[in-house]
């Protein structure tokens, strides 16, 4: 049987997605619902006097209106931090209280206040319009960098500081910086971005009175994560009682990892009025209440010697959190930032700072890629700014710090098992033909344009994670995966995973893992994921962890139905079990022509009945049926790696930028599905891209969200991009059996330092901030053109 | 509240709606086409691309009032007898989509541009769906997706 590991197969999940047949939380439709609408603050910053609902409530159609006052009276948990990062002088990180319906203060634009339940949506619109909130306005704080010295905006919040973290040896590091002979240091802003799934959130929440069974649908990357802090934090119901079911969800990219404020409110309000509520977001309430990504103020320095040794590194970063600390908000720039800071490079003394700040801006968390596109973005610029000045070749520089050997003892935190940087480097060099860059520079400036060319090497600790060393770092949950794997009776397979695809194809790519370990036809196999009350417990889908962490769950628990097999075999033709060999399906007693294929030894084990003649196919000790369960915890993060290299040419006159090629080539270990994984680097690069040069999330100084919509907020379009070059080298992760490593995040991760250092390198190394918009690549040309007149 | 007439994938349908409802609205929740998807509030992604009497429309731009008696087709109407459309089967081949939400207004306006232009160039393509939004694909396989269409429609 040829292997489908490996192989470019069509996905199982599309047709249903193709012919309208998906079903997203906002086509559920239940009887007798109720529909809900938030009142939300329209101040960033604000306390609340009173609020009055009395003219609300007898508007027409009106089923129920709840306050901040209720669910505090009800003892309902506000949302979490899931991970305790201490500072360096080992103090606790300080969290506000976040409860799902602001009762004293508001915090940012889109903080709810109120809930309002009616028969329709327009009546609840029309009623939310008549909740009277008096609020007492007070001077916001929007900005990363100056947020120390703003008035506090929680009690008890010294400087709206959350967190001053230290990772690494500041004094190790100042030894170094001694001996540079040259110290090259950057000022970078990574800008702010709106995650924007396609699909806005949602949930839908019933509540079944004679059972007091709440089931929530909603739009989440990790449903059984959802139900464990909803209940352990959120009290609203008892695990058992909570189930939550995220169906087809349209697209994640980090944002739907949290439980949000609806979800609790829905839930604990449709137990409330013993009715179902349907909660669909407006895309204006996504923009401003859906957690936000990146926002860091850094400054870093390089040490380095004359000829291209780095020798130590400085990474000082203020860290906007937003206005309160959320699931990924703490460790996205601490643990996932700092530790890939130092890149793919052999780097001997390197500290990372960061303190972390609250703002009266939505709460920033992990988006795809999550604190390594900041760290790439740092140690990237400032590589591609050191061969400026040091007048190095920049691949050359890179391979000259490039580690020599694996495993690769990374500076901060990580051990990287495999890899082969100087073979990415020299494969996406000639992809990109960068020999061929000098000829086209000349002729781009024939045409009277600006050519610059920009390289990004870099890694990434994803395949989150092993529990261990995440619990050790303040996770407060075990990062582990589950799988559970059935057989029917007549021989097909439902596999069931913790982990939740919002996009990634985890019913075709799973499917083909189950398929080669069973030997089942891949049409004999479903993947099913999503709902609490049908798989084991899980962790769900985020930091690139799916397949490194949940396919692994799915191939031992295939291995232990291979292994009962092996068994139950033995016993159904009189052999040892050690002799029985499993292949493509069949079990085949060795040195004989006595088989039994994987079907006929499924239905034998569901019927071990003794009669007549027939003997129970069960050896003694195993229980009948077969079906098996995995809990994989990794060893270690897995690393994926890679170079990637961008062309770009300006128009000087509008300071238009125009992205001319880009290649990528990525080391993931071992490719399940080539096509699957060609569509996973497009997103990410169409993200990263989107990064550099287009999205920007804009507040003003009162915080009010400049960017809220479609028509502000730069979303990349088909136009926007030419046509990637991609390509792959495969060392396979020695970590974890399948030898694969993660790809989702990979393009978010290692584009925008690749767009941005060819664009630098286009305006003769002038600096300007993402996104890359032609206005301030206008004003860099003016500039350039003012220093070579000068110069001439 | 008036009566909205219209043929929709086929089927003749008459229902009572208010004057306000929009297209997508209409689609959506009157007749239970939930293959049609609301992305945005200002017309800007193109989720809910439909046709309405053989032409592309974002079905939140127009009020089913104002569509009254058209012939409207959605993503739900492109297969014949089972078969999907070739503009379907090619999104499938070239993974021309990943979470499936943008999917139906992206193939909707894409068969759109091949009744109007039967060759389009990668250019072409892209510029067309410069309308539709997608977070997933990064619009390589989709633009792909388009040209393997053009050569069997």
């Amino acid at each position: 049987m040829a292997s489908l590991v490996g192989s470019r197969v069509e996905r199982k999940e599309d047709k249903r997605f193709l012919t309208g047949k998906g079903r997203y939380t906002a086509d559920i439709n239940l009887a007798n619902q109720t529909y809900a609408i938030f009142v939300r603050s329209p101040h960033a910053r604000a306390s609340i006097k009173k609020i009055n609902i009395d003219k609300a409530l007898k508007s027409s159609g009106v089923v129920s209106i709840l306050t901040g006052k209720e669910i505090a009276d009800d003892k309902i948990g506000g949302l979490i931090a899931g991970w305790a990062i201490r500072s360096e002088d080992g103090t606790e990180m300080k969290c506000p209280g976040n409860p799902p319906l602001a009762k004293d203060n508001v915090n940012f634009v889109g903080d709810p206040v109120a809930v309002v339940i009616a028969e329709s949506l327009a009546e609840a619109k029309e009623a939310a319009e008549k909740v009277e909130v008096d609020y007492k306005v007070l001077k916001a704080v929007t900005s990363t960098a100056d947020a120390m010295d703003g008035d506090t905006i929680h009690e008890g919040i010294d400087k709206n500081l959350c967190f001053d973290w230290l990772l690494g040896d500041r004094q190790k590091v100042k030894e170094a910086f001694d001996k540079a002979d040259k110290v090259i240091s950057i000022d970078i802003i990574n800008n702010r971005l709106i995650p924007n799934a396609m699909e806005p959130r949602a949930c839908v929440a019933d509540y079944n009175a004679a059972s007091e069974e709440i089931t929530l649908y909603t739009t989440s990357q990790n449903p059984h994560l959802s139900r464990l802090i909803m209940s352990a934090f959120g009290n609203v119901a008892p695990e058992h009682k909570l189930r939550v079911v995220a169906p087809d969800v349209g697209g994640g990219f980090g944002s739907k990892i949290n439980v949000y404020n609806e979800d609790i409110v829905c839930s604990w309000a449709a137990k409330k009025i013993n009715r179902a509520i349907k909660w669909v977001a407006e895309r204006s309430e996504s923009f401003l209440t859906d957690i936000h990504g990146r926002d860091h103020v850094t400054h870093a320095e390089l040490a380095v010697t004359k000829d291209g040794k780095f020798l130590g590194f400085k990474n000082e970063t203020i860290a906007n959190l937003g206005a309160y600390a959320r699931v990924f908000g703490t460790v996205t720039p601490t643990y996932l930032f700092g530790p890939c800071a130092t890149g793919v490079y052999e780097i001997p003394a390197a500290y990372t700072n960061v303190k972390a700040v609250y703002t009266n801006t939505a709460p920033v968390d992990a988006y795809r890629g999550a604190g390594r596109p900041e760290a790439t973005y740092t140690i990237e610029r400032l590589v591609e700014k050191a061969s400026m000045e040091l007048g190095i070749d920049k691949t050359e520089l890179r391979i000259k710090n490039f580690p020599t050997a694996f495993p690769f003892k990374q500076t901060l935190v990580h051990t990287v098992d495999s890899g082969d940087y100087v073979a990415g480097m020299e494969k996406a060099k000639q992809m990109a033909d960068y020999k061929g860059f000098e000829a086209r520079r000349r002729e781009s400036e024939a045409k009277g344009k600006l050519r610059g060319i920009g390289v990004t090497s870099y890694f990434e600790a994803c395949g989150i994670a092993p529990s261990a060393a995440v619990m050790s770092l303040g996770c407060g949950v075990g990062l582990w995966e589950s799988a559970e794997v059935r057989f029917n009776p007549t021989g097909q397979v439902t596999v069931y995973t913790g982990s939740h695809s919002h996009g990634q194809s985890h019913q075709t790519t799973f499917a083909q893992i189950a398929a080669d370990e069973l030997g089942v036809p891949i049409e004999n196999i479903d993947i099913v994921h999503g709902d609490t009350d049908k798989g084991t417990f899980g962790m769900g889908t985020y930091g690139s962890r799916s397949l490194a962490v949940g396919g692994i769950a799915i191939v031992n628990a295939c291995k232990k139905i291979v292994e009962k097999g092996k068994r139950v075999t033995a016993k159904m033709l009189e052999a040892n079990p050690e002799d029985v060999e499993f292949k493509d399906g069949e079990f085949i007693v060795s040195k004989s022509n006595k088989k039994k294929t994987i079907g006929e030894v499924a239905f034998a084990c569901y019927l071990p009945g003794v009669r007549d003649e027939m003997k129970s196919p069960l050896p003694e000790g195993d229980e009948p049926g077969l079906k098996e369960t995995s809990f994989y915890d990794p060893s270690n993060f897995s690393f994926p790696a890679g170079t990637h290299i961008a062309e770009v040419e300006i128009d000087p006159e509008t300071g238009h930028v125009k992205l001319e090629k880009y290649t990528a080539c990525d080391d993931f270990g071992r490719i399940i599905n080539p096509m699957v994984v060609e569509g996973q680097v497009h997103g990410g690069l169409a993200q990263g891209i989107g990064q550099a040069l287009y999205e920007n999330a804009e507040y003003d100084e009162t915080g009010q969200l400049m960017t809220g919509s479609y028509m502000d907020y730069t979303m990349p379009r088909a136009d926007n991009f030419p046509e990637f070059n991609i390509g792959y080298t495969c060392t396979h992760a020695t970590t974890n059996p399948l030898g694969v490593k993660g790809c989702g995040e990979a393009g978010a991760i290692a584009a925008p330092p690749t767009v941005m250092n060819a664009v630098i390198d286009a305006l003769g190394g002038q600096e300007v901030t993402m996104p890359a918009t032609a206005e301030k690549v206008w004003k860099a040309c003016k500039n350039l053109k003012k220093s070579n007149s000068k110069a001439a | 509240m008036g009566k909205i007439s219209l043929e929709v994938n086929g089927r003749k349908v008459e229902k009572e709606a208010p004057d306000n409802t929009l297209l997508s609205t209409f689609l959506r929740e009157h007749l239970q086409l939930t293959g049609t998807h609301i992305g945005c509030d200002t017309s800007q992604c193109g989720a809910c691309v439909v046709h309405v009497d053989g032409n592309s429309l974002k079905s939140c731009t127009a009020l089913a009032a104002d569509v009254n008696g058209s012939k409207v087709t959605t993503i739900e109407g492109l297969e014949t007898n089972g078969k999907m459309h070739p503009m379907q089967e090619a999104f499938k081949k070239l993974h021309g989509l990943q979470c499936g939400f943008c999917t139906p207004g992206m193939v909707m306006s894409a068969i759109d541009l091949l009744q109007k232009n039967k060759k389009p160039s990668d250019t072409e393509i892209r510029d067309w769906l410069e309308g539709n939004i997608c977070r997933c694909t990064g619009y390589q396989n989709i633009v792909a997706a388009v040209k393997e269409a053009a050569t069997k429609m």
